[in-house]
């Protein structure tokens, strides 16, 4: 090893940065560079030839200038020399100043690239080696092009030193990081993949970390290297700890190449090869038996490498999920690990375990930690492991633990860090959910969490609560007793107050006939909160106050005072102030019945998946998915625990409180449902239901829309005027619904089908096309048992399409009887090329609820295609003609689908061009004609389809007499394959 | 996977800095900032992994310099920890007892010898020699700041 030289011998630049470091103010450094610019600038312009120790001096210095933040814009070319220099110093600070300072001046690059491209011949591997950092720190798309070919040449070469093997795989995995396309592999896959049995440990690894990164984009090509890195990990494994030399760390052999490949075996399923399998399962087995060793060393660096490899065994093992034993053993590993004294294996300890605990032959193992893990919770000093320990917990829950489970995580709460507990709130309220045996517990569970962190509950968690209470009878009266009581305590918060207001609204009578909840004791209670709390609990507490009106007719005296009052009825927020006011109006004028009918209880809510489970997922990101899907193994509770039921995914929904909620079964109208920003939260929560069939449903939301002027298409009219929604203008209709292209594609190439389905509607599409003329018919099908009513598809045309494209269209049937199909006919007239296709806008009422639905009507240019025969001559002519650069469309894309020469005819064909044989001198190429046809004029169209089976992708150039025209009919081909 | 690499003193100060993702300049400052500061922040009783944002932060601290790696969420925690130390180790038989002098004096030993290790504990017989030994502390800092996107051979 070299000592380390002082200055090199540059003397000269040690004196420069003294200067500099002694300069006394900005000023004087700025003056110190100047002059030191200028002189070197001099010198480099000189006549007299400088010597490359002098040049390299000099181009250190104004590296050095730079590194200071100045702008050097000279003595690019004296660096470019110093490249070609034989002495190693002065390559070396060309390199350099090459990889700080590159720019994308044409004229130098080249320059560069051949100084690296000489230094990549030179067999010299020191030189070789700083020609591929370089071309490795730059990355850039220009060296790429320039040497990916080369590199894959330098790393499988049988004499490239050991050292630039190494280099060249670094060098090949940064470019193919930068720029996939530019490094084609095919060739070179197999005997990349045999690196992993070189000698040399050093191009092991770098191979391993190629591979690794180049299988996940075909794992196929290079699943030769499992048996290689099997048996490779397995010598390393079951190497003495002093075999390996260099690459012993500690007495481990070489701890990184062997995490490195058992992560690669992660890129892979369980080896097939019984004889490998086994072998990989002896070294498992092996690293696990190592573990229970005495160690070899008490350097705690033998220990961490040592449990670095254990680790990712384990995780290969969890992985592979298919071996019990492992699993077991794996677990009872990490078991250990949970009381070690170190903090971080703690930590990891309990992360392993908690994608354990999702296997289910390792579940019951990881449930015997228990008590460790909520010691854990509660002894841990450092937050992050205490957070891995909730988590943990959270996964390894079930229904025989939950109880245990749920009440730790509440006493936790008390205490637990303010970052994390909202999500632990999360947490219990869908445990509590999940594995309640009798509601009243969920219940109970649900008002401590909101006694103890009232600030974390968030929406979903209460709404939920709501929905479950409302939904089931027998836990009914239970919650309201405990919300009473829980509402009896000085201070509680105002989510608190929220679900006693909302339950006792509902249910309050279950509990009136008990002298100590007696109505007006209720109303009291409730109304001793309500100065204190915020916009949106008010308004739902005046909700509240006139259910009391209906259920309990003797409160209404004073419940109507208090709406009387000049606080509410003049109250400053608009939504309180109408609600006051309606809701004073209601009960003066309507009759009991009248009462009884709009505040009828509320009816059940549809069920669904957990909404507290989707923000869960939301919050915790992908990662989470794996501990929260743990659906099979909780198949049977489903039909208690509310639902695992799929979500409609067709239809976007606007509002995002609504969303949240999840109530809706329905799409939502089209007009926004909440009039008034504060009173979001709580037509959210009345208008859940509205989207059920049952007519009176939703009585508070009828109600106000009634009386609400600025609504002109009022969501939920149960006694508006029946009228309005008749005839949407077309300005008015919504967007195309976000899978509107992808549906528009699968009909580019066929002409019918279904074009759209959801739990409602079956949209059909039948059509023909004949010149420029065209015939569709579209069946729509109610799937549902109840009537659509005002139903009525338009068909718009956004932009200028209008002067494009002609549809005619019929009318069809206002009704729609349940199980019913009605069929509309459309007569479509190409007028000349357009671009977007129409939109379909279907609208009609379901159960009273509006729904609406846009989606693209599947008439695109190619529909107007005419098929053209022709010879082999005539086409190349035509080509030849269409030769304009802005006359040619070309795409270069990757196959989304299997390359079958057979599909892809059928879908030329489907497009609407001939397909001419016998043309193209390639026999796997395909090639088209065919006249687009509209009233206006007439585009010919040329194609050319040239797959590439090996590199999954395919090229397609299009040649049309309009510029867009060939631009479009790319596009939409281009999708297809 | 590694995303970047940082020495950070005590008083913030970035000592070495190295990203293997483009993150841009004014980007970096802040998140060195924020970085140096949640390590800062923790008690030796704490362990040296932090969830942060969307990866993760590896850290060990030697006297009053810490070096930080982060990286994603498929890395095994355990193997980089060790082989921040094995960097340490190497910068210390090589400088024969590295200290933050070292350190902010000589990027680019550093540099080569961060290449160099990364792949494996790999003996450094052929390290370059230091371009410029003088080189002062900030100097150090603006190295790495003025590798505008560029970043050095890929690790894992």
């Amino acid at each position: 090893m070299p000592a380390v030289s002082k200055g090199d011998g540059m003397r000269g630049l040690a004196v420069f940065i003294s200067d500099i470091r002694n300069c006394k103010s900005k000023e004087a450094e700025i003056k110190r560079i100047n002059k030191e610019l200028a002189n070197i600038r001099s010198k480099f312009k000189g006549d007299k030839a400088l010597d490359g120790y002098s040049k390299k001096k000099y181009v250190c210095k104004l590296l050095f200038i730079f590194l200071l933040g100045h702008d050097i814009d000279f003595g690019h070319m004296e660096a470019v020399n110093l490249l070609s220099s034989n002495k190693y110093t002065e390559k070396q600070i060309g390199y350099l100043f090459i990889s700080v300072l590159v720019n994308s001046n044409s004229e130098l690059i080249r320059l560069i690239n051949n100084a690296i491209k000489n230094d990549l011949a030179s067999r010299n591997p020191t030189f070789m080696c700083l020609a591929l950092h370089c071309i490795a720190n730059v990355g850039s798309r220009e060296m790429g092009e320039a040497f990916a070919a080369d590199i894959p040449r330098i790393l499988v070469a049988g004499d490239s030193m050991d050292s630039v093997k190494q280099s060249a795989a670094l060098c090949l995995l940064r470019l193919y990081k930068a720029s996939p396309d530019l490094v084609p592999m095919g060739e070179w896959t197999a005997r990349v993949v045999h690196l992993l049995n070189d000698q040399h440990m050093g191009v092991v690894t770098a191979a391993v970390s190629l591979i690794t990164c180049l299988c996940k984009k075909n794992p196929d090509d290079f699943k030769t290297c499992i048996s290689l890195a099997v048996s490779r990990l397995s010598r390393i494994v079951s190497s003495a700890s002093t075999d390996l030399q260099d690459y012993t760390y500690y007495f481990v052999p070489a701890p990184w190449l062997s995490v490195k490949l058992l992560r690669l075996l992660q890129c892979y399923p369980p080896p097939e090869d019984a004889a490998v399998k086994g072998r990989l399962v002896e070294c498992l087995e092996t690293v696990l038996n190592k573990a229970q060793e005495p160690p070899k060393s008490k350097k705690v660096q033998h220990s961490n490498a040592k449990n670095a490899i254990l680790f990712e065994t384990i995780s290969l093992i969890i992985h592979y999920d298919s071996e019990p034993n492992l699993l077991v053993r794996a677990c009872n590993q990490l078991g250990q690990f949970l009381q070690h004294r170190e903090t971080n294996l703690r930590y990891l300890a309990l992360e392993s375990m908690c994608t354990l605990a999702s296997s289910e032959f390792s579940h019951e193992a990881v449930k015997t930690h228990i008590d460790t893990v909520i010691n854990a919770l509660k002894t841990e000093r450092d937050v992050s492991v205490r957070q891995r320990a909730a988590d943990l917990l959270y996964a390894m829950c079930d229904r025989s633990n939950a109880k245990q489970i749920v009440s730790e995580m509440l006493r936790y709460l008390e205490t637990a860090d303010y970052a994390i507990r909202e999500e632990i709130v999360l947490k219990v309220a869908i445990l509590a959910e999940k594995y309640a045996v009798d509601y009243s517990w969920y219940v109970d569970t649900i008002l401590n969490l909101i006694r103890i962190a009232g600030d974390y509950v968030s929406e979903e968690v209460w709404y939920r609560v709501l929905q479950i209470v409302t939904n089931r009878d027998d836990v009914q009266g239970y919650a309201a007793k405990t919300v009473f009581e829980a509402l009896q305590a000085p201070a509680c918060h105002e989510n608190m107050v929220k679900v006693g207001g909302y339950i006792l609204g509902e249910f309050g009578n279950l509990i009136a006939g008990d002298p100590r909840s007696s109505p007006p004791v209720q109303f009291s209670l409730l109304h001793s909160k309500f100065h204190l709390c915020s916009v949106a609990t008010r308004a739902l507490l005046l909700s509240t106050y006139i259910k009391f009106i209906n259920l309990f007719p003797e409160t209404k005296a004073t419940i109507q005072g208090v709406l009387r009052a000049g606080s509410q009825l003049r109250n400053a927020d608009v939504e309180l102030q109408q609600r006051a006011v309606e809701y004073l109006t209601l009960s003066s004028v309507a009759s009991t019945d009248v009462l009884a009918t709009v505040l009828e209880e509320m009816p059940p809510f549809p069920e669904r998946e957990s909404s507290i489970l989707a923000k869960l997922k939301r919050k915790k990101g992908p990662g989470a998915g794996s501990a929260l899907d743990d659906g099979r193994r909780d198949a049977s509770s489903n039909d208690i625990n509310g639902g695992v039921e799929p979500t409609p995914s067709t239809v976007s929904t606007p509002s995002p409180s609504a969303d949240l909620l999840g109530l809706r079964a329905a799409p939502p109208p089209a007009a926004p449902p909440a009039p008034a920003s504060a009173g979001n939260l709580l037509v959210d929560v009345f208008d859940g239901p509205a989207a059920q069939p049952s007519l009176g449903a939703t009585p508070e939301e009828a109600f106000l829309s009634e009386l609400e002027p600025p609504a002109p298409e009022s969501p939920m009219a149960l006694l508006a005027d029946p009228a309005p929604a008749a005839d949407p203008g077309p300005e008015d209709i919504g967007p195309p619904i976000p899978e509107a292209d992808e549906l528009l594609n699968k009909f580019v190439c066929k002409n019918n089908g279904v074009l759209f389905e959801n739990q409602l509607l079956q949209i059909g599409v039948k059509s023909e096309f004949r010149q420029n003329l065209g015939r569709m018919y579209l069946f729509y099908g109610n799937k549902t048992s109840v009537q659509f009513q005002n139903f009525s598809p338009t068909v718009v045309h956004p932009g200028d399409l209008q002067t494009q494209l002609a549809v005619q269209t019929k009318r069809v049937a206002a009704q729609v009887d349940g199980g019913a199909q009605v069929q509309q006919v459309l007569n479509i007239e190409c007028l000349r090329d357009f671009l977007t296709p129409p939109l379909l806008s279907v609208r009609f009422r379901y159960g009273g609820a509006p729904q609406s639905l846009t989606l693209k009507l599947p008439v695109t240019i190619n529909k107007f295609f005419q098929p053209t025969e022709m010879a082999a001559q005539d086409f190349f002519q035509r080509w030849k003609q269409l030769s304009l650069p802005q006359q040619e469309a070309q795409k270069i894309f990757k196959a989304n689908h299997p390359m079958d020469a057979e599909v892809t005819k059928a879908k030329l064909l489907g497009f609407g061009s001939a397909l001419l044989d016998n043309v193209d001198p390639n026999p796997e190429n395909f090639v088209g004609a065919g006249i687009i046809q509209t009233k206006a004029l007439q585009v010919g169209c040329l194609l050319r389809l040239e797959p590439n089976a090996q590199a999954q992708m395919y090229r397609l150039t299009l040649r049309t007499s309009k510029e867009p025209v060939s631009r479009h009919l790319c596009e939409l081909l281009a999708q297809q394959f | 996977m590694i995303k970047f690499f940082l020495m950070v003193n005590k008083q913030g100060q970035t000592r070495l800095s190295k990203y293997y993702e483009h993150v841009d300049i004014n980007k970096r400052t802040l998140l060195e900032t924020e970085v140096i500061k949640s390590c800062l922040s923790r008690s030796n009783e704490q362990c040296s992994f932090i969830e942060y944002k969307d990866f993760k932060l590896i850290y060990r601290q030697y006297a009053a310099l810490f070096i930080v790696v982060g990286v994603n969420d498929t890395e095994n925690e355990m193997a980089i920890y060790e082989f921040i130390h094995n960097f340490v180790e190497v910068l210390d038989e090589y400088f024969s007892r590295v200290s933050e002098l070292d350190v902010s004096f000589s990027t680019t030993v550093l540099h080569s010898t961060r290449h160099r290790v990364k792949p494996e504990a790999e003996p450094i017989d052929e390290l370059p020699k230091t371009c410029s030994a003088g080189e002062p502390q900030e100097a150090c800092c603006l190295t790495d700041d003025s590798f505008r996107g560029s970043v050095s051979t890929p690790i894992c």
